[in-house]
């Protein structure tokens, strides 16, 4: 029993130094050889410059797929937060037949291989006789944000003590009323959680842009296209960089607003003895 | 004020309150008393608009209740949780309310302040709900209702969540709020000291029906049945043989006590024979040295449980299927009466109830 421990005690802490540099290593070398002179990214190092960072403004196919990038993410946020939200709200408040099926079928395209869904929204939108273009790949990216904005709003939603609601409607205010002057202050750090969130996963995704776009492409799909090209991979490396540094600052901030969500609801409600 | 007429809520099969009738007097406090499950709180969320009944109708102020929903009734309620907004300090949840009233802003504050007043909290509009200890928060729930003028005020276990002191100070509080104010006082407990210190008249229920209605001295006094007689602090229950029964009147030979004429209860049914009477524990006092009573009977003290300002004594006294729990203040030695001592009990025969099953 103690020589286990005692092999747990040394080796623990190995395994999990290794498993984190090799999980953060390969992004970490993104940002390195994104500021080396060199064109191919290889040790050792060569120079430091910042030229592949100068270059990204004055190339028009790039500030175009940015463009797409923020309609794109800005439309799938904007819906997927808004139907997150009615599916939240009916999830915690209402007891109605098939509820648990239906939460499950909401969110399962976590689970399932983002590339069937892909081809098959490909194959249904077609046949729908849509043509591909940026709308068809926001579908797409609300099917994929919605889990995520669920989860973040049912949290928001849940632990919200009822009786505030019925307070509202006590002191003579309206169902709409108390949803303007109550549901939604109490719920809106959660919903601008939902909202960050759902645009950081929508600026990152790539299968379904893939598919589903006609001829504007959009960040990741743009990478994509680049890495054809050996001597744009340099500025690949430093568009990368700058969408995962966009990526971890959005992220967080979306958690900031999750934690006051869940504070604000926390506190609303006394221990009863 | 209110009038519950023949209100019933089924929940399928289940039914939480089963044709409950009450007619609630203007500016009375009034108490809705029983165990957890008894309907109470069932009702008092029909009288606000948060639940509806399944049959029956309610009228609050001579108007029908019914399809009318919670926010255009004459009734503001104080929930048990307080529910005080978290994101508004106290001022902007006390004139929650008010805002849809479109009242002038100077008319608006003096109210506030005003019903800030009435609850001692003046001077801490701008506090912060979080910043509040579980009795502030609770007083910004009563100004918040309080400030709407309503006609009826509900208080569902408004004191149920504060420590024993303070739920002492908040009961007289609120009593004294009630005569300044005069609005009708409905309250849900179920805690009996706080029914009997508060109320002017009390329900009290069970399993979804009002078993009985009277003032708390009443109440407390003359029970209907074994079921409120024990729910309402300790009662001794002593068998008897009915003898005589008369209109208004029983007559009963017990054991212990011999034959004891009594008044009968409404709800009295003869059963073959046998009854139940029963008296309270500080209806029995303790004789000392040479004192005499008109009416005792003799015994043994078997345990004795001290309370601070009073004791519990168990007595077995022979002709008693159980032995007696008797009640006495600590001012004479109670606490200093031996486990095992010989000892005779005074009581007065009108203290003897008859009592329903």
């Amino acid at each position: 029993m103690t020589m286990l421990r005692r092999m747990a005690g040394v080796w623990l802490p190995a395994y999990a130094a290794l498993y984190v540099a090799f999980l953060y290593l390969p992004v970490l070398l993104l940002p390195v050889f994104s500021v080396n002179t060199a064109a191919t990214p290889r040790f050792p190092l060569q120079g430091y410059t910042l030229k592949w960072y100068e270059d990204l403004p004055h190339t028009p196919a790039l500030l175009d797929a940015a463009r797409n990038s923020l309609v794109v993410g800005i439309s799938a946020a904007l819906l997927a937060t808004v139907l997150g939200i009615c599916a939240a709200r009916a999830i915690t408040r209402y007891r109605f037949p098939a509820r648990q099926p239906i939460q499950g079928l909401i969110m399962a395209p976590l689970v399932l291989p983002e590339i069937i869904v892909a081809v098959s929204m490909l194959i249904v939108l077609l046949q729908l006789g849509l043509s591909l273009s940026l709308f068809t790949v926001v579908i797409g990216h609300v099917l994929v944000c919605i889990p995520y904005s669920m989860t973040v709003l049912t949290a928001g939603f849940e632990g919200f003590d009822r009786s505030l609601e019925e307070a509202s409607a006590d002191l003579g205010e309206t169902a709409f009323g108390t949803f303007r002057r109550v549901t939604l202050p109490m719920v809106a750090p959660a919903i601008v959680s939902s909202l960050l969130v759902s645009f950081t996963i929508s600026l990152d995704e790539f299968i379904m842009a893939f598919f589903l776009t006609g001829t504007e492409v959009t960040l990741p799909v743009y990478i994509w296209g680049q890495l054809r090209f050996a001597a744009k991979l340099p500025s690949v490396l430093a568009l990368g960089t700058l969408l995962l540094a966009g990526s971890i600052i959005l992220l967080s901030a979306a958690e900031l607003f999750r934690r006051r969500a869940e504070r604000r609801t926390q506190a609303a409600s006394i221990p009863l003895a | 004020m209110i009038e519950i007429r023949d209100v019933t809520r089924a929940y399928g099969t289940f039914k939480a309150l089963d044709a409950a009738s009450l007619s609630i007097g203007e500016g009375e406090f009034f108490s809705l008393l029983g165990p957890s499950g008894c309907g109470k709180t069932t009702l008092l969320r029909m009288i606000a608009g948060f639940d509806n009944p399944t049959s029956g109708s309610i009228l609050v102020d001579g108007q029908p209740m019914d399809g009318i929903p919670a926010n255009r009734r004459p009734t503001n309620m104080v929930f048990q949780s307080y529910a005080i907004f978290p994101h508004l300090n106290v001022e902007q949840n006390v004139a929650y309310g008010l805002k849809r009233r479109n009242l002038e802003a100077a008319e608006e504050k003096r109210r506030v302040e005003e019903a800030l007043a009435q609850v001692s909290l003046s001077g801490l509009g701008k506090r912060r709900a979080t910043e509040l200890s579980g009795g502030q928060r609770q007083r910004v729930a009563l100004a918040r209702a309080l400030v709407m003028r309503p006609k009826v005020l509900l208080l569902d276990e408004p004191l149920s969540a504060l420590d024993k002191k303070l739920r002492e100070q908040m009961q007289v509080e609120l009593r004294h709020l009630q005569q300044t104010v005069g609005i009708t006082f409905v309250l849900v407990t179920h805690d009996q000291y706080e029914a009997l210190a508060m109320s002017d008249r009390i329900a009290v229920m069970f399993g979804g029906r009002i078993a009985q209605v009277a003032a708390p001295k009443e109440i407390y006094q003359k029970p209907v049945n074994r079921q409120v007689a024990d729910f309402l602090g300790g009662m001794n229950f002593v068998k008897a043989d009915l003898v005589e029964e008369e209109a208004q009147a029983i007559v009963v030979d017990t054991a212990g006590f011999g034959r004891i004429r009594t008044e009968k209860p409404a709800a009295y049914r003869s059963d073959g024979g046998n009854a139940t009477l029963g008296i309270r524990p500080e209806r029995l006092r303790v004789l000392w040295d040479d004192e005499t009573a008109s009416h005792e009977v003799a015994g043994r003290v078997i345990d004795r449980h001290y309370f601070g300002e009073i004791t519990h004594l168990i007595v077995e006294v022979p002709g008693f299927e159980k032995p007696l729990s008797v009640t006495e203040t600590n001012s004479f030695g109670a606490d200093d009466i031996p486990v095992g001592a010989p000892i005779r009990l005074a009581y007065d025969p009108d203290a003897l109830v008859a009592l329903a099953d």
